[in-house]
């Protein structure tokens, strides 16, 4: 019954998300967006610009720039941002690990995927921000699920799961302690085929790594992985070109290409609803156990 | 494209994440990759099932304990519509995430085992439903396989249902009664041909046809100010722009309008919506309202049409559920929050606590602690523009946030 193709966008979705988005820069001094350059926060942009139209976004992005991003991210975000007027202030994990503050992953798995959490802590510290929004959703991962729209951090960044303020009607509580900092999820509600329904009503532009192109990948676990110079190989993984995109878009090192030829937004909507692998299927940095997201958010990931 | 919201609520073994499971399995909406980690994370416990439990329960806590501490959301979708279910926990210590999940929910699923009938947790259940006025209520008679599909047992639990229903003294909502086997899936997408006595429709088939005003006719037009827009651009120099979501009713432009508390009067000019003009701004859409006239208007003001106006509300009569491990302590000031509008608030006195096994006054008590139900009566600083809950629930509703903890302690039903 659900093989018909979904194009229409629940218009709901983002009524509820513009107000979000009002609430945070009405309850809030400092608040900005945490922008990783991937489709959930490029919706995030979309809806800051209509939120406040005719006037302007009333927050920076903020980029914690891991250093091993594809370069196709890190040109469509000074597109995005040149384009549309925005503040962009890039944080930079190098620093953290010259600073001492993080050491690098060793191993074939190394990733930096961990180590940002501590630049994003630093930055949101230094930059004195209150509120961060993000693109995470609710349908990602169990964890997110529980997570409010809302959710306080503590001093250290640190997510609560069993201490969370009851989130009723529309009505949203952003009061906090000094020292305490608020991580706001506008599309929270949202699952991936309505972000790529939103994308194309919207019609906006988004990385070329989403859709399909040939790319030198090695296999490993069952997944493509993108070669890269970050990522440690053994000899035994042989490169070779492939037709390929990204679902979702971390990492070089923790993000797996999937096989497409879908070159074309319809076309990954139709993929994507037929799918039998889901979103974070391809992110390595969940694998890692059955609770890898909840400790991550613990320990004040997004 | 719609989104119907759910709420769901109920014990471990009554066969709630099953069903929701079957609800998700039927709409292909479980990706093989998950249903393969469920498969994964069952055998390790050491289960011959595949426990789609796991797929609701996401802290480890609940994994751990087998039960749900917290709302979870679960989404599928159908080419019709699309769904969001507010997953609670049914037990009493946590009447609060029940009242959560509930509160933004059209629908209310109630689960009954079919071999226990009606239980304290489905009067928990229907009690709340009741409160918050959800206007469906779906009543699932579960495990019926266990029960040899028996025609007289569901008939029997039907029966005690509305017996309960009559005697609550509430204003019933519209109730549906479906006899179900979720580890089957017997009625829950599909009919069942094993239950061939039963002529009604599947629970998808019911939920699919449920309909909704949207103009949203039927209630007064109210529309609280989040903030102001002033451009002050060369484009838009004069620009003057309330932006809100309007809580309930429509508003047209042209409509006269009064503006609170400063009860200044005007008249529409334009909405917007982005670069889009509308000529009407309807219930749960987020726009940019401009006026013919200056008037006194910020954040926290409210936009109602002159021939509704809502009540400037100093001493409150509410009915609230509490939220927070510390007690309600009379006198003490609180942060009343209604929609996004927040004024102090004291609280002058406990009416009484209501049972919510038996909706009866529980003699003796005055006071309100974590989880607890009553009645109080509460005095703010500045009025607030709110109208009855029975009336108008999108602008009915309140919560109280505590000072010096910042948590919201509780959520109120003005009467």
């Amino acid at each position: 019954m659900t093989n018909k193709i979904q194009w229409e966008f629940p218009q709901a979705l983002e009524d509820e998300a513009i107000y979000i988005l009002r609430e945070t820069a009405a309850q809030f001094e400092k608040p900005a967006i945490l922008f990783s350059g991937g489709k959930d926060s490029i919706t995030l942009v979309r809806l800051a610009q209509k939120a406040f139209y005719p006037g302007k976004v009333p927050f920076p992005l903020l980029h914690i720039d891991t250093g091993h991003n594809f370069p196709e991210t890190i040109e469509f975000r000074d597109w995005l941002v040149e384009k549309l007027g925005l503040e962009l202030i890039v944080r930079n994990v190098q620093d953290s690990i010259n600073q001492g503050k993080v050491q690098e992953e060793t191993g074939k798995y190394a990733s930096r995927n961990a180590l940002q959490t501590v630049t994003l802590l630093d930055s949101i510290e230094e930059l004195k921000y209150d509120a961060c929004m993000g693109g995470a959703r609710r349908d990602e991962e169990k964890a997110r699920a529980k997570e409010r729209i809302f959710s306080v951090r503590d001093e250290f960044g640190q997510w609560n799961a069993k201490m969370q303020r009851p989130e009723l009607f529309d009505m949203l509580n952003g009061k906090i302690h000094l020292g305490e900092n608020v991580r706001v999820f506008p599309i929270s509600n949202w699952t991936e085929l309505d972000v790529w329904n939103y994308i194309r009503r919207e019609n906006l532009r988004i990385p070329s790594i989403y859709f399909s192109h040939e790319r030198e990948i090695i296999e490993r676990d069952g997944m493509y992985w993108p070669t890269s110079p970050f990522l440690n190989t053994s000899e035994d993984e042989k490169p070779f070109l492939h037709k390929v995109r990204f679902r979702t878009v971390g990492d070089m090192t923790c993000t797996a290409a999937v096989a497409s030829e879908a070159d074309k937004l319809e076309d990954i909507i139709a993929e994507i609803m037929e799918a039998k692998i889901s979103e974070r299927g391809a992110r390595i940095d969940d694998k890692r156990s059955e609770a890898a997201m909840e400790k991550r958010k613990q320990a004040g990931y997004f | 494209m719609e989104v119907l919201h759910i709420t769901t609520s109920g014990s471990v073994d009554d066969g709630k994440s099953t069903l929701i499971g079957r609800l998700l399995y039927d709409t292909q909406s479980i990706p093989q990759d998950k249903m393969d980690a469920l498969h994964a994370a069952s055998k390790r416990k050491g289960l011959d099932f595949t426990d789609l439990s796991l797929l609701t329960d996401g802290l480890v806590a609940e994994r751990e304990q087998g039960i749900t501490i917290d709302v979870a959301h679960i989404y599928f979708s159908t080419p019709n519509r699309k769904y969001i279910i507010a997953d609670t926990p049914g037990h009493i210590e946590y009447t609060r995430n029940m009242v959560t999940g509930a509160s933004t929910a059209q629908v209310s699923l109630i689960l009954i085992d079919a071999r226990k009938g009606i239980v304290e947790q489905t009067y928990r259940h229907f009690f709340i439903a009741a409160l918050l006025r959800i206007p469906y209520l779906v009543v699932c008679v579960n495990k019926m396989d266990l029960v040899e599909y028996n025609e007289a047992r569901f008939n029997q639990i039907v029966e005690d249902f509305q017996q309960m229903v009559a005697s609550a003294s509430f204003q019933a909502p519209s109730i549906k009664f479906i006899p179900i086997s979720s580890l089957y899936g017997e009625n829950v997408a599909g009919r069942s041909e094993k239950i061939n006595w039963y002529q009604g429709e599947s629970l998808l088939e019911y939920l699919e046809q449920i309909t909704f005003d949207h103009a949203d006719s039927t209630h007064p037009a109210r529309f609280p100010v989040q903030s102001v827009i002033r451009p002050m651009t060369r484009e838009f120099h004069d620009f003057r722009g309330f932006a809100g979501k309007v809580a309930s009713g429509h508003f047209n432009v042209g409509d006269e309008i009064i503006s609170l508390p400063s009860q200044q009067k005007s008249k529409i000019k334009t909405i917007e919506q982005f670069e889009a003009q509308l000529s009407t701004a309807r219930a749960r859409e987020s726009v940019v309202i401009t006026l013919e006239d200056e008037i006194d208007t910020s954040r926290g003001s409210m936009l109602s049409k002159t021939d509704n106006v809502p009540p400037l509300l100093k001493e409150i009569t509410a009915q609230v559920c509490w939220m927070d491990q510390q007690k309600l302590v009379p006198g003490k000031a609180y942060l009343l929050q209604h929609g996004i509008n927040r004024v102090k608030a004291k609280v002058q006195q406990i009416n009484h606590v209501i049972d919510v096994t038996n909706n009866k006054i529980v003699e003796d008590k005055k006071e309100l602690g974590l989880n607890d139900i009553g009645k109080i009566t509460l005095k703010t600083a500045q009025p607030i523009f709110a109208d009855s809950y029975h009336l108008n629930p999108a602008n009915g509703a309140f919560i109280l946030v505590d000072e010096f903890s910042n948590a919201t302690v509780a959520v109120g039903f003005v009467e």
